[in-house]
């Protein structure tokens, strides 16, 4: 069990794009958890975007572990944000695997972009892009 | 804690040093002492190669050792598996140089020595013979050192003859000595890696055989845990550390190894979370002796993590709330041993890895405290009580190693859960700890997370007013970040803070928004939003308090529908203006009323064009209707990036002389509002601070609508409108009871119009040109404006007699509306008196189009030329433009201006009507001998094909004698745009003379060449011919030279000019005082030239000269002079011209009027061959000549007007032949 959320960055607002959880009771807490972890997203960011913005990885790895969540992190080059929340509990997902996701999301997320119609900074309401996603929770839970 | 086996040596630094292998070191001790020094800093000085075994790579290791004396109870027992108290090798030393001590003593010292290291089974030993010439010198009966070697080889090493190492002089410095000590040292290491190699693998082996046997029943991890810690020590202990340390898990203490948990372990007693401390507790001193407190943090947490989350999968029965203790202790243990060993600075750089720490702790403490009934604010039930006497109970007694620091952990949580007030201070301290790291390291997310649960705390107690300052700060950055939940979520505690507070109007704001939040239920939605009708309907004894709330929680405005589409009426014309809100509330909302601010700009009257030419404002589509962007009130992205599109134009900036670019870019209007401030877009969901800007404006005029009510999603609302000017809507405000919601800015921005227009009239050309002489049609419109036209309204025109207005029966007019659509039609009626044409109009609303047409003749001007006449050579018409006529392709110009009285003005208008002339007309006089041609050319200048018919040509007084005989054809005639008609009269007359002075009129008719032959117009054309008749009539004859046939080229020619009197003196020269009177005979002077413009001709003499003409019918004066053909061929005669003399007495002030001077342009012309007589001109004019005229008085030369001169031979060609001599003829083939 899991949510993925990508969040935009092309103003100062992290403001979300897209947001899916797997619905159950803690939702709010989701939310909440994977705002915060956007601190930890700009801190990444800004301390490796000084020593070598070019070659900088793109997965950036587990943000930080809760009691309940361990939360993973990715940025695009064009530093839109990909959070995935894992459940601390799911121990059979191991790194490669949350890199293996990332890098699907971003392709995913480029198709989006590439369409003609689609407003950058709008919600993403693309249903491949929503199918993926529900393909991706269902291998992983 | 490895002790000294034995104090026998007081150096201390060899005993401190734990982490190293032991040696053994048995025989002579002094000797060794002695030793020891030199020893221990040799041997770890050069590297040593280590092979290991399963094919790990080998690696470079400094060996260092322990020495130890030798005892039997350091030899490990079987099964004892103390890695690091193990012996690896063992040293015999010995400085015996002589048989016989040999022999007595040491012989047998070393025999015992090999026997108890057999006895355990040790193979790793040596022997060092120590020689130093020193105690030779001493001894007599001394052996050679090699027979001791040998002797103890013999005796022990059986085999191994590399045991025994001989050291010679090791404290002296010398080569030998230096050679011995490295042989041996090398030996040394060898044999102790060698040992050390043996031992641990076995140790290896043995561990896992164990590991192996795991799946056995009675297989102890404990056992198995333990020996791979001792190998993994003591792999530490030889500094050997690239460890396997994920294996190593475990948590806190103080003393470097707590021997407390690891004699559990050793004893199969520990319980997980025992052993995870444990292990914990060692890796933390391991980082710290590394000097990597961080990891430590960070591993902690996970740890702890992990520890929660074992439980918790391995269903762990445990006291409620014990795992939270535990994890608080752990937090606190943590953070005070890092505390411990680093200093303010670092701390501070570090927040970022001890903040998780202590945010860890801040929610234990919390669940803890919610738990046990310390946040209420009643305090706790005697449940909680229990609980918290259960919990407490459950953490034991301190140990005895903290119990003297007063601020222990222990000491903490203890204190924190005895009451309510100590938990407050202990929570409070530790969450502001928290939030002011996370700020301090510009989290500011976390941090107010922090604050949120800070917020939920303060609720929990009662302040209302502290949690509101935190949970405001937090919605802040949730909504400007658009994330929807959290938004919700916070606005529900503040919405709670708020009624706490009794903080009306922003609870009420903050129940709008609840109300209209998709992410809550319906239920809840539907609470909220009864709570802000509930509040509106309460009876307030203060009607004049009304609560105003930002419109866009509430319902939003989504588009806005002009009927009619243009948003422009006049005055008293309906504008409709419908608004679609959508209704944001879950229920339906009866609003009292509803009211849209207008702000009235106030224009001019009439400035504003018509409704047809008002121009499309921005924003409105074609249909009249303005779509405002959605907009969410509460989250999602902001609005700058969703509603505002850049409004982009093209810009160009042109020189203004030559029109060339200078530059050109893209300019956006709208800057202003994609610039704005952030804070301004949220200020809407901070009910605080805005209140000001929710005041509905005062005094402004309103567009209102009563008892509206508002269904959940769309609705429609109408308003109508007013009076003249420009309103922009501004706000609108809708009323439930004692609650306004109030839009407080429309944008885009929206106008409408209302206008104000005076009546007009207008008459413009059905066609582009009216013309002259044709009846016209002219189209009148009236824009009545403000004015309505009533029956018995009615136009005055004054008539002129040049444009007479032609009314025909059926004329009738149109009546349109402002929209140009065709409302009806009426006769108009059209009387006209002698000065003035009355056109009664039918009667129209106002802000309507009256339109009809009438049709005008303007009447042809007779002569429209006459000035032109000025200085006619013969007859031709010189056209020059004159101010009067204005040309339009070559057409006069006639303006008529036209007088109208309106019946809305007491002033009359005055409209001008330009018409032009479609002919032009010219006459020429022709001669032929005595008979003389009138002839008329008429040019079609319009672009009209016309037809003529009808032509006549009369005298204006008619002279009996004369008869003009026409010579044209009689039926009508064709003439196309641009072309000419040519009509030929003859000049007969009975009498011998003809008046000085003929007046003609010509006259045709013409139609339109497409018209009825009923619609022929009149066209007349007057003219004047003077002096028609012929004078003189000029004769010349060329005549080859005597004895020749023909005239010949290159010889000379006689020409003959004859000038013969026609007739007797006319009226005219009677008057004239050219003739002089000499011995009773008139006479006239004329003076003659012959001139060869084109060279065929070479005059030989005198080419002009005067003749004496008596004034008498047929005189003739002949004159003769000498031509020279220059060319072979049939040559034109030279041109012979002929002027009146005058003499010198004339007075000078005729010069001007009868100048002789013409341009030299005029002469050439005067050579084209025409049958007309053309007006011979004088070509001595020239500047000097006219210069001298002016200073004395000249005599004068006359032109005669065309038609006195008659010259008989003025196309006559001559034969000329070739020149005899030239009768070769030259012909030149290229």
């Amino acid at each position: 069990m899991y949510v993925i959320i990508c969040m935009h960055c092309f103003c100062p607002q992290n403001y979300p794009l897209y947001i899916r959880s797997v619905p159950s009771q803690s939702e709010l807490k989701f939310h909440y958890t994977v705002h915060t972890s956007l601190d930890v997203v700009e801190e990444k960011i800004s301390t490796v975007g000084k020593a070598m913005a070019e070659q900088r990885e793109l997965y950036l790895g587990l943000l930080y572990p809760t009691e309940d969540y361990k939360v993973y992190g990715y940025v695009t080059n064009s530093k839109v944000k990909f959070v995935i929340v894992v459940d601390s509990s799911n121990t059979s997902l191991r790194d490669n695997e949350i890199r293996s996701m990332f890098r699907k999301l971003h392709n995913s997320f480029t198709d989006v972009m590439c369409n003609p119609f689609y407003n950058p900074g709008d919600p993403i309401q693309s249903k491949a892009f929503d199918s993926m996603v529900s393909a991706m929770m269902v291998q992983s839970s | 804690m490895f002790e000294p086996m034995e104090p026998h040596e007081e150096k201390p630094i060899i005993y401190t040093m734990e982490n190293k292998p032991i040696v053994t070191c048995a025989g002579d001790q002094t000797l060794f002492t002695g030793l020891y020094s030199l020893l221990a800093q040799q041997l770890p000085r050069e590297p040593m190669e280590w092979r290991r075994s399963y094919g790990r790579a080998p690696k470079m290791i400094h060996l260092e050792a322990n020495f130890v004396q030798f005892k039997e109870e350091l030899l490990p027992k079987e099964g004892n598996k103390a890695l690091l108290t193990f012996p690896f090798l063992h040293i015999y030393w010995t400085d015996c140089c002589d048989t016989e001590t040999y022999k007595a003593s040491v012989k047998e010292d070393m025999q015992r020595w090999q026997g108890v290291l057999r006895l355990h089974g040790s193979s790793d030993w040596l022997i060092v013979v120590v020689e130093s010439d020193g105690k030779k010198k001493n001894k007599t009966n001394i052996l050679p050192r090699t027979s001791i070697m040998d002797k103890i080889r013999n005796d022990f090493c059986n085999k191994q003859s590399d045991r025994c190492v001989a050291l010679s002089d090791p404290l002296r410095e010398s080569s030998r000595s230096q050679e011995s000590w490295s042989s041996f040292l090398t030996k040394l290491r060898t044999l102790l890696l060698m040992s050390f190699t043996k031992n641990l693998g076995r140790f290896e082996d043995d561990m896992r055989t164990l590991r192996e046997k795991r799946t056995e029943p009675g297989w102890s991890f404990c056992d198995y845990f333990m020996v791979q810690v001792l190998l993994l020590r003591m792999l530490l202990v030889r500094n050997l550390l690239n460890l396997p340390v994920r294996s190593w898990n475990g948590l806190l203490l103080r003393r470097p190894i707590d021997m407390e948990k690891r004699e559990l372990i050793q004893r199969s007693e520990a319980s997980l979370l025992d052993l995870r401390s444990y292990l914990f507790s060692r890796q933390c001193t391991l980082l710290i002796f590394l000097q990597r407190p961080w990891e430590v943090t960070q591993r902690a947490l996970e740890l702890l993590h992990n520890c929660v989350q074992e439980l918790r999968l391995l269903e762990v029965s445990v006291v409620q709330g014990a795992l939270d203790c535990w994890v608080f202790l752990s937090c606190l243990e943590v953070l005070h041993r890092i505390e411990g060993c680093c200093d303010r600075a670092q701390l501070e750089a570090n927040f970022s890895h001890t903040v998780g720490l202590w945010t860890y702790a801040t929610e234990k403490l919390k669940s803890l405290g919610y738990m046990c009934g310390l946040v209420s604010e009643n305090g706790p039930n005697s449940e909680e009580l229990n609980r918290t006497v259960d919990l407490l109970a459950g953490l034991g007694a301190e140990r005895p190693e903290t119990a003297n620091s007063p601020q222990s952990p222990y000491k903490k949580l203890k204190e924190a859960l005895s009451s309510v007030e100590s938990f407050e201070k202990h929570y409070l301290e530790l969450s502001h700890a928290a939030l002011e790291m996370y700020r301090a390291i510009g989290r500011m997310r976390s941090a107010r997370l922090v604050g949120k649960s800070l917020a939920e705390f303060y609720m929990r107690k009662g302040d209302a007013q502290t949690a509101q300052t935190f949970l405001l700060d937090s919605l802040k950055s949730y909504t400007s970040e658009g994330w929807s939940l959290p938004v919700t979520h916070t606005r529900k505690q503040i919405a709670e803070c708020q009624k706490q507070l009794q903080q009306t109007e922003d609870y009420l704001q903050t129940s709008a928004l609840l109300a209209s939040d998709a992410n809550l239920t319906d239920e809840e939605r539907k609470h909220y939003c009864q709570e802000i009708l509930t509040f509106a309907n309460q009876a307030s004894e203060n009607k004049d308090q009304r609560v105003a709330l930002s419109m866009s929680s509430f319902a939003q405005l989504r588009e806005l529908r002009f009927q009619p589409a243009a948003a422009t009426v006049h005055v008293g014309a309906a504008l409709q203006l419908e608004l679609r809100l959508c209704s944001l509330m879950p229920v339906p909302v009866r609003l009292e009323q509803v009211a849209a601010s207008v702000h009235f700009s106030l224009e001019q009257p009439g400035t504003r064009p018509g409704p047809v030419g008002s121009q499309r404002r921005t924003g409105v589509s074609p249909d009249g209707t303005v779509t405002f962007p959605a907009t969410s009130p509460s989250y999602g992205p902001p609005q700058s990036s969703a509603a505002a599109a850049l409004e982009l134009y093209e810009m160009q900036d042109r020189s203004p002389s030559d029109n060339t670019l200078n530059s050109t870019g893209v300019m956006c209007k709208n800057v202003h509002l994609l610039l704005r401030s952030n804070d301004s877009t949220t200020s809407l969901d901070m009910p605080r601070g805005s209140a000001s800007a929710l005041t509905m404006e005062d005094g402004a005029q309103m567009l209102k609508t009563n008892d509206v009510t508002l269904l959940p999603g769309s609705n429609s609302i109408v308003f109508s409108s007013m009076q003249a000017g420009t309103y922009t809507l501004r706000q609108l405000c809708a009323t439930v009871g004692r609650v306004q919601f109030v839009l407080p800015h429309i944008y885009p921005i929206v106008q409408y119009d209302v206008y104000s227009q005076e009546p007009q009239l207008t008459i413009e050309p059905l066609t582009d040109n009216l013309l002259a002489g044709l009846p016209q049609r002219v189209k009148f419109t009236i824009v009545t404006g403000h004015y309505t036209v009533k029956k018995g309204d009615a136009l005055q025109l004054t008539n002129s007699t040049s444009m007479p207005i032609l009314h025909s029966s059926s004329c009738s007019a149109c009546i349109l509306s402002s929209t140009e659509e065709l409302v009806g039609e009426a006769a108009l009626s059209i009387q006209a008196s002698e000065k003035v044409t009355s056109i009664s109009l039918p009667p129209t609303p106002p802000y309507h189009i009256l339109e009809f047409q009438l049709e005008v003749l303007c009447h042809i001007p007779p002569s429209p030329t006459r000035a032109e006449s000025e200085r006619l050579t013969n007859g031709e018409v010189r056209h020059r433009p004159k101010s009067r006529t204005r040309y339009n392709s070559g057409m006069a110009s006639i303006d008529q201006k036209v007088s109208i009285d309106c019946p809305w003005s007491i002033y009359s208008i005055l409209i001008s009507l330009t018409f032009y002339t479609p002919f032009r007309a010219k006459h020429s006089l022709l001669s032929a001998g005595k008979r003389k041609y009138i002839q008329v050319c008429l040019q079609n200048v319009s672009d009209t094909n016309f037809c003529i018919a009808n032509q006549t040509l009369t005298e204006l007084q008619h002279t009996p004698s004369l008869e003009l005989l026409s010579l044209n054809a009689k039926s009508r005639q064709l003439v196309y745009s641009k072309q000419c008609l040519y009509s030929l009269w003859e000049m007969k007359w009975s009498r011998e003379t003809l008046p000085p002075c003929l007046q003609c009129v010509f006259n045709a008719s013409f139609s339109p060449a497409d018209a009825p032959d009923t619609a022929l117009k009149p066209y007349s054309y007057e003219f004047q011919l003077e002096r028609v008749s012929t004078l003189y009539t000029v004769k010349a004859d060329i005549q080859p030279a005597v004895g020749e046939e023909q005239c010949r080229a290159g010889s000379l020619c006689r020409l003959e000019v004859s000038i013969t009197r026609l007739t007797d003196a006319t009226e005219a020269e009677r008057e004239d005082e050219e003739a002089i009177e000499t011995e009773g005979l008139r006479t006239t002077k004329l003076m003659y030239e012959v001139v060869d413009n084109s060279s065929h001709w070479a005059v030989c003499g005198k080419s002009s000269g005067l003749v004496s003409m008596p004034v008498a019918a047929m005189a003739t004066h002949k004159v003769q002079m000498e031509v020279m053909p220059l060319f072979a061929g049939k040559l034109p005669f030279p041109s012979i011209k002929v002027f009146k003399y005058l003499p010198h007495t004339a007075p000078p002030m005729t010069q001007t009027t009868t100048s002789p001077l013409l341009d030299k342009g005029l002469e050439d012309q005067a050579d084209t061959a025409s049958l007309r007589s053309r007006g011979s001109v004088h070509s001595l004019g020239s500047s000097d000549h006219q210069q001298q005229q002016r200073s004395v008085p000249m005599p004068r030369l006359d032109p005669f007007s065309p038609g006195q001169v008659f010259n008989c031979s003025l196309t006559r060609q001559v034969l000329v032949l070739p020149s005899t001599d030239d009768h070769v003829l030259e012909v030149n083939v290229t």
